[in-house]
């Protein structure tokens, strides 16, 4: 096997351990490519079918092609998808692009909050349902208690921390010093009631390994990724008020993995372009803590 | 566009302050794998915190960690050289972090063991030598650090090379090479060093390029772990897949397997796989998924094997190696979930034949239990049998783990099956009845008097077959007829007696085991017990049989069966109209003289 082989069956393991251990179980879908790429190995595991259901956090903020993208592989691939969003936040307009909060503080709002209230059921959720094409507000807002999520550790340094996985308590914070031992395939399964479990089955994905997955497999991605002509692409997606794009001139998924490989961007931090990080010195680890994805 | 880069984990692990974070942080800097800006942005936290720069500070990247200047955790880096990728998993050197390390190692497929020139040998570097042959990495490179301090002597690292290669040789473990470097200055890193020219060796990183890949396990018998059984029929599919991972071996359509425990037997019709080109075979390290020719009811925990190749060791008792990460003690009389492959069983601790201390490998004698971070050589039994291989000669499916707690707090390779011992559950009974307080009134007087000899009939099959409908008639029946009969129903049970289980598999057993004493003592009152209990196996019945003995055990099979060998003493079919069954029932006990007819 090769080591993408070998990373699609870790992943894929991974997955049906969680679809087997875990009753109240989501998959968190940020549009980006590595959580598509989640979606795709999910599909694989399941031969073909999404039997987990996915959770996207709408900020409102997204660049546009993104729902677009998204509402469309929900119909084509028959998802059972729903979103969550912080509407007080979004009606009060306590958000960094409305000038009322700092970009830090609205990633706390519109994503962190939005997530643990979406996860616990308190907020409502939207599920798309394809009779009516459209989504309606979600019927069942049953707390979900296992989080699937595509984070990667050659992100930044707090992911490179992160166990297969690993629990959260009731507050969802994370302790990082006590985590379980993970080995041999066998990963902690077993909880006391009230628990939280995040699971990361892209733990041991470079970047580079996901565009060569993403050209292997065809999986369909957002075209933001690619130059549409004005020299420039995204290389990680968030909300467009924070998302800066790099200079490129790629504009295929070939293109791409030959740019990752000639080590242009070997010296930039992916998520360079993702503002909220450089603030307050340690932003993202702060908000991850928290309970930021 | 086939550029595949081969990719390996490798491990660093040594006691703590030995430099393993220095040495990582020198390969990733000598070998350009840092990201524009992070060896400024350290050195500028350095600065503010008035601190001399050190490379370990820039894999320290969490705030906490910087506070308190130790790695927690297996944190993983990458870097690449011409050869290939690393992910390079820092183990942290401190005992509190054992679990961290064994993580990291566990991940791993060579090692890099620093232990420091001037403080020599110390508990840790033995402890993470120990672990990394239990875990099963075979290969070691042992680096002699801060030779820049030890004055770059050759006769230090000598004696360190030799005291430390006779300590792994009673682990079977034979490094690789010995490298004296000095992280910090960078000697023998990347670039052979001027300051040992007495070194002719190899360098760290030609070191690292120059480990093997992980043995070829494809060529061994074939081991699949049963992980779960699909079949999505609302979505419009109609196959019934096997999911797991090959764990070793090669398997084509076709072939006979056999699947342990249960020895229920199927071919392979097809290989699944989503978004593949059609294929006949698996082979080791794919997660697949298979569908049979003959539908077998079997589930998710079962091994899947070939009947063609030598079968694993099917057995409740074995010998194993283990290493105890618990807060609380391993102790014996104790229920603790054991995964192994996919599948979870109870287990317990039967003898503890020697601890080691891991840090010096002397035995401590007489001890009977495994504390925090002991390595214990012990006997386990588990509630059904399990399928495993001697870790000696399969070690993907001779490694468990033990869960106490919700933890996973024991990692374990097996030695040796102990099939030839008594089970706990025996020697309890031989106890329980030595010190048992006889009645003075006999069985015997009991029967006359009654009419009837004492006895626990047992009901079982599926659920929602109509066990306890039968049951309960069966009751008013006996009692019309003048008999001492008592049908215990499954409410009063789970919600008095065992309301303090959970749904688990080990609570299950635990439940079998208070039904099995009290039907003890209810037919030592002479009085008929009925009760039932759904999905029974064959092992269930046997410990409500050795439960329940010196007395006898009647048992009613309803609407079919979970039994591999074990053969009831009647069958009823699903949902029987409930008289016919109850006089059928009457009619067996009667022939069986549990009724004792003449004396009407």
């Amino acid at each position: 096997m090769d080591s993408l082989g070998k990373l699609e069956a870790q992943s894929i393991h991974i997955l049906r351990e969680a679809y087997k251990e875990f009753k109240d179980l989501v998959m968190l879908w940020s549009i980006g490519k590595d959580s598509t790429v989640l979606l795709w190995l999910a599909r694989k595991a399941f031969f073909g079918h999404a039997p987990i259901p996915l959770l996207h956090i709408d900020t409102h903020f997204k660049i546009p092609e993104m729902i677009e993208y998204r509402d469309r592989l929900a119909k084509e691939w028959k998802l059972n998808l729903m979103y969550g969003e912080n509407r007080a936040a979004l009606d009060a307009k306590q958000t960094f692009p409305d000038g009322n909060a700092d970009r830090i503080t609205c990633c706390r709002y519109l994503k962190s909050e939005a997530l643990r209230h979406t996860l616990s059921g308190e907020w409502p959720r939207y599920v798309f349902n394809h009779v009516e094409g459209k989504y309606i507000p979600d019927p069942d807002p049953k707390p979900f208690t296992g989080v699937i999520v595509g984070v990667r550790a050659d992100e930044e340094g707090s992911r490179s921390k992160e166990r297969y996985f690993s629990p959260r308590d009731k507050t969802s914070e994370w302790d990082i010093g006590d985590q379980p031992p993970e080995l041999w395939n066998q990963y902690k399964t077993d909880f006391a009631p009230g628990t939280h479990v995040r699971i990361h089955p892209l733990l041991d994905w470079t970047e580079l390994n996901i565009w060569e997955y993403i050209g292997r497999e065809n999986i369909p991605v957002t075209p933001l990724y690619f130059d549409r002509g004005d020299g420039k692409r995204y290389r990680s997606l968030g909300c467009w008020p924070c998302t800066g794009s790099v200079e490129s001139r790629a504009r295929s998924v070939k293109d791409i993995i030959e740019e990752l490989r000639t080590g242009k961007f070997s010296d930039i931090a992916e998520r360079s372009g993702r503002e909220q990080d450089k603030e307050d010195g340690g932003g993202l680890e702060t908000l991850r803590r928290e309970g930021y994805m | 566009m086939s550029m595949d880069r081969e990719r390996m984990n490798i491990v660093i692990a040594g006691h703590v302050d030995h430099g393993k974070s220095t040495v990582i942080g020198r390969l990733l800097s000598d070998t350009g794998s840092l990201p524009r800006g992070k060896l400024e942005q350290v050195k500028a936290m350095c600065e503010k915190n008035a601190k001399p720069f050190e490379y370990a500070f820039l894999l320290d990247a969490l705030k906490d960690e910087q506070n308190q200047g130790i790695t927690i955790d297996a944190a993983r880096c990458f870097f690449k050289t011409r050869k290939r990728d690393y992910i390079v998993i820092d183990a942290p050197g401190h005992v509190e972090f054992l679990k961290n390390m064994i993580t990291g190692a566990a991940r791993a497929e060579a090692a890099l063991l620093v232990i420091d020139a001037k403080e020599g040998i110390l508990e840790n570097s033995k402890r993470h030598g120990y672990l990394l042959s239990m875990i099963g990495v075979e290969q070691v490179s042992v680096l002699v650090n801060k030779m820049d301090l030890a004055g770059y002597d050759e006769n230090i690292f000598l004696s360190i090379k030799s005291e430390y290669e006779k300590f792994l040789r009673h682990l079977n473990i034979r490094p690789i090479s010995f490298i004296p470097v000095s992280a910090r200055e960078s000697e023998n890193i990347v670039t052979r060093s001027d300051k040992m020219p007495w070194y002719q060796g190899t360098t760290v990183l030609e070191q690292l390029d120059s480990f093997g890949k992980s043995g070829e396990r494809s060529s061994l018998p074939f081991r699949f772990p049963v992980q779960d059984i699909y079949k999505f029929t609302e979505a419009g599919d109609d196959r019934r897949i096997v999911a797991g991972t090959v764990e070793t071996g090669r398997i084509r359509c076709g072939e006979e397997v056999i699947f342990l425990p249960s020895r229920k037997r199927s071919v392979i019709q097809s290989v699944e796989m989503f978004n593949s080109d059609l294929r006949d075979s698996a082979e080791a390290g794919e997660a697949v998924g298979f569908t049979l020719m003959t539908q077998v009811y079997i589930k998710p925990g079962e091994l899947m094997v070939k009947v063609s190749e030598p079968l694993p060791v099917v057995s409740f008792r074995f010998k194993a190696n283990i290493f105890w990460m618990g807060k609380a003690p391993l102790i014996k009389r104790k229920k603790y979930k054991l995964k192994i492959g996919s599948n979870r069983v109870s287990v317990e601790l039967v003898q503890v034949l020697n601890v080691l201390d891991a840090s010096d490998l002397t035995s401590i004698k007489n001890k009977q239990q495994a504390d925090r971070y002991d390595v214990a050589e012990c006997v386990f039994e588990t509630a059904k049998p399990v399928a495993f291989d001697k870790a000696g000669e399969i070690r993907e499916s001779g490694r468990f783990v033990l869960v106490d707690n919700y933890e996973i707090a024991g990692a374990g390779i097996i030695l040796e099956d102990r099939a030839d011992q008594d089970s706990i559950l025996k020697e309890h009974v031989l106890q329980r009845e030595s010190l048992w307080e006889k009645s003075s009134i006999t069985h015997e007087e009991r029967a006359a008097v009654y009419r009837h000899k004492a006895k626990f009939v047992v009901f079982t099959g599926p659920q929602d077959v109509g066990k306890q409908k039968i049951a309960r008639a069966l009751e008013r029946k006996l009692f019309e007829q003048g008999h001492k009969v008592y049908y215990l129903g499954i409410a009063n049970i789970v919600h008095g007696l065992d309301s303090d289980l959970a749904n688990e598999a080990c609570d299950r057993e635990e439940a079998v085991r208070r039904l099995g004493e009290l039907a003890r003592i209810l037919t030592d009152s002479g009085q008929i017990f009925i009760a039932t209990i759904s999905d029974a196996d064959d092992y269930d019945i046997n410990a409500l049989k050795t439960l329940n003995a010196p007395n006898d055990i009647f048992t009613i099979g309803v609407g079919g069966n979970n039994f591999d060998r074990f053969k009831p003493d009647a069958d009823l079919e699903r949902m029987d109209d409930t008289n016919a069954a109850v006089e059928k029932v009457c009619r067996l006990l009667k022939e069986k003289e549990v009724l004792l007819e003449y004396h009407l």
